[in-house]
């Protein structure tokens, strides 16, 4: 029987997994792919404590829903600056990104 | 006419103004100009001689300076029969020369500023003879004074010539300094400076005679310093490096007379001081015989007559002394004319030989016979014969020294006069006689030269015969002081001619006959002959006693003002830089270094701050990673 346990065994790891690419990619777009697995990782959990705590109400999946469509806002616009920057820069590494840096 | 006097030196004055400014422009019109002005001056003063003649006078002035207290300074004119005479001398003898001049300076590249001299001279010898007051007098002396070292160092590019200059303007300075405090003590007792006011107020015996004394001969002074008397007579052989026309007019006939005139036109004072009058005379009588003395062995032809200038200006001081008023003025009228001709001879000479030295001429009588025929009417003049002019007066003077019982002056006097004609013939014989020993080739010069040389000659001549007996001694009549009628003396005019006539017989011997060789005379006497060559050595003792003294003080006053007022000046200055070296150090160590500490300070703030700000995402994450791992631990293990 899977229980709530198991959702939140494997969002844990979704979630460390998504911080561990977050805060080594050096790479733009690896560091978005893994904010969209720690995104993920969030709506496993949401939609897990709405089916197991309050099956009753649904608000945990829709509220899953609004972070997929954020997620999604997000990425077009985080993929749009991205490709903006490495046209001009010719890089994708944000630690070469310090144009603003004194 | 009397009154419109002035125009006779502002008119001269208007043309040296003229000539300083447009000169340039005007080129050979600079010359008539200044001759036009002169001659109108010269028929004015004609003009005003007949006047005083007729009896007219006049003193009229106005007020300059008013000084404090009761004191005034007038500027003025006064004619009487002195000043009528002297402006016919200096008018006519300033117009020959100035006449002269347009030959001799022909092609002077500084033609139009001679003229402007001239003018300038004229002009402010004509305001010191109509001068009323010592006041205006003193100004013009100065201006002449000026003039002459203008015109002596007129040709400025030969050292002599400017070194001449200075040593005259400086030594008749030494003459002036004592005469302007002989001013002062006049101005101090009297409280005036006009002729009129001075006389009357010594003359009614409110000075004593001792303060008239003492301001007596300091007037005198600045005579000694003009008119070349012993001891400040050196300047004036030097002075001969200026153009011969001015020696003429400045050196000879004019400007040196100004101390004469002086002197006469101070003689009410001198005559209330017995001492300062035998000063005067001893003065005269020792220039007189010393400048002889030097004359006699000269050969540079305008010394020997700078010399005998000397000579000349010593025997009007001494008629002064001995109280012949008359004879020094009458002197000083004949003496301005036959000098004026032999300087202005000796110049046509020069042209016409282009060197001084006597012994490089010789023969020149039979190439330039006017010149020579004037010149030689000139040596006579001044040796006495008569009934030429120089007799007269020189005449004059002798009469003068017996009647007041001067006996020694009288016997020195003869001397000298017996001096005069041989040092005067040796010159003619010497030049004009025998065969020409220069390598230049001779020609009279032209007319404009031999015209003034002419009338002068003619005045040679006559000039004398108003003061002689033959003519009822008018000049006498005329030009007096008290009345002193003078008896001629048939055996003073005896010795008088006597003297000339030995003079030049000597001189005949030895320079025209050849009767004895002259170096033989030389090698007689070399102690003599040197000491009488190197001019009694005064310019050797000058230099030693007084030159060198000075030079040396002033080195050591220089040396004063090098160490003592520059080295406190400096001294000073050492110690502001180094005060304001400190405060600089203090600017930029205390100052600075606070300001610069403050801006360290939040730099170096700046800089830990910065570890936190480094622009990485992911190093805030990290953070927040670690923040959020802290934050949940305390949770757990702090409990709540």
């Amino acid at each position: 029987m899977i229980t709530l346990y198991h959702y939140l065994t494997v969002s844990l790891l979704l979630f460390g997994i998504g911080l561990y690419g977050i805060l080594t990619r050096r790479n733009a777009i690896g560091i978005l792919m893994s904010i969209e697995l720690v995104l993920n990782s969030v709506n496993l959990n949401l939609v897990a404590f709405s089916r197991f705590i309050t099956p009753q109400v649904l608000s945990g999946q829709v509220f899953a829903l609004f972070v997929i469509a954020v997620a999604a806002g997000e990425a077009v616009i985080g993929l749009a600056i991205v490709l903006s920057i490495y046209r001009c820069r010719n890089t994708l590494d944000p630690e070469d990104i310090n144009l603003m840096k004194w | 006419m009397l009154s419109s006097a002035w125009l006779i030196p502002i008119v001269p004055l208007g043309t040296f103004v003229i000539n300083i400014f447009f000169g340039k422009r005007l080129k050979g019109a600079s010359a008539y100009i200044s001759i036009l002005a002169i001659g109108f001056g010269f028929f004015y003063s004609l003009g005003i001689l007949f006047r005083v003649f007729g009896g007219e006078r006049l003193d009229a002035s106005l007020l300059w300076v008013p000084l404090a207290g009761e004191m005034r300074l007038g500027v003025g004119l006064l004619i009487d029969e002195l000043a009528a005479v002297m402006l016919l001398v200096v008018t006519s003898v300033s117009l020959m020369v100035q006449i002269y001049s347009v030959g001799y300076m022909h092609g002077d590249i500084r033609y139009s500023r001679f003229y402007a001299y001239l003018s300038l001279f004229s002009a402010a010898m004509l305001g010191l003879v109509l001068a009323n007051s010592y006041a205006l007098l003193f100004v013009c002396w100065e201006l002449v004074g000026l003039t002459s070292y203008l015109l002596i160092g007129f040709w400025f590019e030969k050292k002599e010539a400017a070194n001449a200059g200075q040593k005259a303007f400086i030594t008749t300075k030494l003459g002036d300094i004592g005469m302007f405090i002989g001013i002062l003590v006049l101005l101090a007792n009297v409280g005036s400076l006009g002729f009129k006011e001075v006389f009357h107020f010594a003359e009614a015996g409110e000075m004593s005679v001792g303060l008239i004394t003492v301001a007596s001969l300091l007037l005198f002074c600045g005579a000694v310093g003009k008119s070349a008397q012993f001891p400040l007579h050196v300047w004036l052989p030097d002075a001969m490096e200026g153009p011969t026309p001015v020696s003429a007019l400045i050196h000879a006939a004019t400007m040196v007379a100004a101390g004469v005139y002086l002197v006469a036109r101070s003689f009410p004072l001198f005559a209330l001081s017995p001492a300062a009058l035998e000063v005067v005379a001893t003065i005269g009588i020792i220039t007189a015989f010393l400048a002889a003395s030097i004359a006699l062995v000269q050969n540079d032809i305008k010394r020997i007559l700078a010399y005998s200038t000397i000579s000349q200006l010593g025997f009007m001081m001494t008629a002064l002394g001995v109280g012949g008023y008359t004879a020094g003025i009458f002197h000083l009228f004949t003496h301005a004319f036959f000098k004026a001709l032999l300087f202005l001879g000796a110049g046509s000479m020069i042209h016409a030989a282009h060197i001084n030295d006597i012994r490089q001429m010789g023969g020149l009588f039979k190439k330039m016979p006017i010149t020579g025929w004037t010149f030689l009417l000139a040596c006579l003049s001044i040796a006495g014969v008569p009934p030429l002019a120089g007799f007269w007066s020189k005449d004059e003077i002798f009469l003068e020294a017996l009647r007041t019982g001067h006996t020694v002056i009288l016997v020195v006097g003869l001397l000298t006069a017996c001096m005069t004609a041989f040092y005067m013939f040796r010159l003619f014989f010497i030049t004009f006689t025998g065969i020409y020993r220069g390598d230049h080739p001779i020609h009279e010069s032209p007319w404009v030269m031999t015209l003034p040389l002419a009338l002068l000659g003619f005045m040679a001549v006559f000039a004398g015969l108003p003061g002689s007996p033959l003519m009822g001694n008018g000049f006498h009549h005329f030009v007096h002081f008290e009345e002193c009628g003078v008896e001629p003396s048939g055996m003073v005019m005896a010795l008088s001619i006597l003297a000339g006539l030995v003079g030049i017989f000597l001189a005949w011997l030895l320079y025209y006959r050849q009767a004895w060789d002259p170096r033989k005379l030389i090698k007689a006497a070399p102690g003599a002959y040197r000491f009488l060559l190197n001019k009694w050595y005064f310019d050797e003792v000058y230099q030693a006693g007084v030159v060198r003294p000075v030079l040396g003080l002033s080195r050591v006053l220089d040396w004063i003002d090098l160490r003592g007022v520059d080295g406190g000046v400096n001294g000073v200055a050492w110690v502001a830089v180094l005060i304001s070296k400190i405060k600089r150090l203090f600017d930029i160590y205390i100052v600075d270094g606070l300001v610069n500490l403050s801006g360290a300070f939040f730099m170096a703030l700046g800089k830990v701050g910065r570890k936190f700000q480094t622009g990485l995402v992911q190093n805030y994450a990290l953070v927040l990673l670690f923040g959020v791992v802290i934050l949940v631990l305390a949770k757990l293990f702090l409990g709540g």
